[in-house]
């Protein structure tokens, strides 16, 4: 789905590779904050300051226990981080070396492993990962789990698809002559000319995965308390809207500006590495 | 032809057999007896034996499974344990808010995305072509869930045109239920319409560069008219495809959606099936929405047969 609107930026706006790359660096310096310094502690309350608008000591605010939403919201960054790392790691990991078997295995295997994405991808994702967290229960793990299966077909059909024309290549052959085997061949020859499309489409995954934990968390369903995550602060806010609409602001700009400068990134990381990947490689 | 309708029909049964099997499959895996959720945790064990027997969980897997998909396939529903009536009795009731929500999103995202696409298509790199563009961008970046409570925060709490959540039914006319409806399928429509004019906006500026677009250019065809009669149903093909796919999106994003806005639809119904471990309701909710999906992507693939004569030649 991501790949067809890939294809669709060309290349409209320019400043988008330098955008997207400082709001990703935003997201990651904001988590990577909230390890050393946050301006509360972000589970910290203070009954009497609740709801509390934003002003000089709480520069977004306070929530309906009176916990710092700045504190908060750079805790969800970590959160929303380390949830949307694990599970692209998740798919890419098993995703890019099934892929690789199909394509140079080819047949029965080849089928095999591409009738079953085309399984998973028949599925609604996010109705199998509110299945998959509720039968396993809610937390931070099993949402990793949950989006981190659906990323697994993305990357194969990926990794198929690029690695049939390099593996048409003579460098193959000749590699072939010189007795190597498919695994061998993959990973020498065949990765390091698709991996610029892979790092793109991890990217791309990455901002699904994010909006994905911010999902599972507005339903309750993703990160527990007292993790603070984006999207269960939204949950919360929702019934506090007429009193303190503040706290239904904050989290969700976070989570569009990460999606946003991820989108971005990918699609201008796309254009710098190769104009000519935007037409190759789409699921 | 006829040879690619027959193996696209065995591949969609096959599908639907393999979703059947892992749902049953991953619902088995459940921790927890039914029936002791059901009596709750001081029942008597021949209260708990007999209960186990009159839902059959006494039966071995197998038999089980191909009881209930035997049942499927007779137009049988289970019987719901939380709601002790039929499930086929709960999803009539709850279609009449999810389905006209489904269709309304799709058609504002069609709406709104093909022509908008188009438009930037057109006039590609002209400050109105990179406005679309980057609010298409953000459009896709906007989680649907937020979008709906900035809906509220404006339309409900602000200006109080729109009821926050809740569905009016449609006692009070057709108007007044669809009304409620409304807001919920503007915030699942945004990203999809996002999407689609960004597709529809490449596909466009593909078939642009095609030579049959050229020569009716050549024949005098003025470029708004090529755009329109040639270039636009050729770049559609792609575009319906990815519609096809968005149906599956929407469907899954009224889980969240029905939930915010307190819609008593059949994504709420999933939800609190989940929570309330309902199994018989969530089976075969999962299997009928899965049904759905490859059914819809079923159409699709003929559609596109049916826009493009170029593949059903070819397909012989």
């Amino acid at each position: 789905m991501r790949g067809v609107l890939d294809r669709a930026s060309g290349g409209a706006w320019h400043g988008g590779l330098a955008l997207g790359s400082m709001l990703t660096f935003i997201l990651v310096a904001a988590a990577l904050l909230s390890f050393v310094w946050t301006p509360f502690p972000h589970a910290a309350m203070d009954i009497r300051n609740k709801l509390a608008p934003p002003d000089m000591t709480h520069w977004l605010g306070t929530d309906q226990f009176g916990r710092d939403v700045l504190s908060m919201m750079l805790v969800g960054a970590r959160n929303s981080i380390l949830v949307a790392v694990v599970a692209v790691v998740i798919g890419a990991g098993i995703g890019i070396p099934l892929g690789s078997t199909a394509a140079w295995r080819g047949g029965w295997v080849d089928e095999l492993i591409m009738r079953m994405s085309d399984f998973a991808f028949a599925f609604p994702a996010l109705l199998s990962a509110v299945m998959i967290t509720a039968i396993f229960g809610p937390g931070a793990v099993n949402s990793i789990i949950a989006i981190g299966i659906f990323n697994i077909p993305v990357f194969a059909r990926l990794t198929r698809g690029s690695s049939l024309p390099v593996l048409q290549r003579d460098m193959i052959l000749a590699a072939r002559l010189a007795g190597k085997g498919g695994a061998r061949i993959s990973i020498e020859h065949v990765l390091p000319n698709i991996s610029a499309v892979l790092i793109v489409q991890a990217t791309i995954q990455f901002a699904l995965a994010i909006l994905a934990e911010a999902g599972l968390s507005y339903l309750g369903l993703g990160t527990r308390p007292p993790e603070a995550s984006w999207g269960r602060m939204l949950n919360e806010a929702q019934t506090l809207m007429v009193l303190a609409p503040h706290l239904a602001i904050f989290p969700g700009l976070a989570i569009v500006l990460s999606v946003l400068g991820l989108n971005l990134l990918g699609d201008g990381l796309r254009d710098m590495l190769d104009p000519a990947l935007r037409h190759q490689g789409r699921m | 032809m006829i040879l690619f309708f027959v193996r696209r029909l065995f591949t969609l049964m096959l599908t639907l057999l393999a979703a059947s099997l892992v749902v049953f499959i991953v619902l088995e895996l459940l921790p927890g007896d039914p029936a002791a959720v059901i009596l709750g945790i001081n029942a008597e064990d021949d209260t708990l034996a007999a209960l186990r027997a009159e839902m059959g969980l006494d039966r071995p897997v197998h038999e089980r499974y191909l009881a209930w998909v035997g049942d499927l396939l007779r137009g049988r529903l289970g019987r719901s344990y939380t709601y002790d009536v039929p499930v086929g009795e709960l999803i009539a009731e709850r279609l009449p808010v999810s389905l006209p929500l489904a269709v309304m999103a799709m058609g504002l995202a069609t709406l709104f995305g093909i022509p908008v696409g188009a438009w930037a298509a057109a006039r590609r790199g002209t400050v109105g072509d990179t406005l679309v563009m980057a609010t298409s961008q953000l459009g896709v970046a906007v989680p649907n869930f937020w979008f709906a409570i900035l809906l509220i925060l404006l339309f409900s709490v602000r200006l109080g045109w729109l009821p926050a959540g809740g569905f009016a039914g449609y006692d009070e006319g057709l108007l007044a239920g669809l009304a409620s409806l409304l807001m919920p399928a503007f915030a699942l429509a945004l990203p999809q319409a996002a999407i689609l004019a960004r597709l529809t906006r490449s596909a466009v500026l593909e078939a642009l560069r095609e030579d049959y677009v050229r020569t009716a250019r050549a024949k005098g065809l003025e470029r708004r008219r090529a755009l329109i009669r040639h270039a636009l149903p050729n770049a559609l093909i792609p575009v319906v495809t990815v519609m096809g796919l968005q149906f599956s999106f929407l469907l899954a994003g009224t889980i969240i959606i029905e939930n915010v806005f307190y819609l008593p639809g059949i994504g709420r119904l999933i939800f609190q099936a989940i929570a309330q471990r309902d199994l018989t309701t969530l089976r075969d909710l999962v299997v009928l929405l899965a049904a759905t999906v490859v059914i819809v992507n079923f159409i699709v693939d003929l559609l596109y047969l049916w826009l493009d004569p170029r593949l059903r030649r070819g397909r012989g």
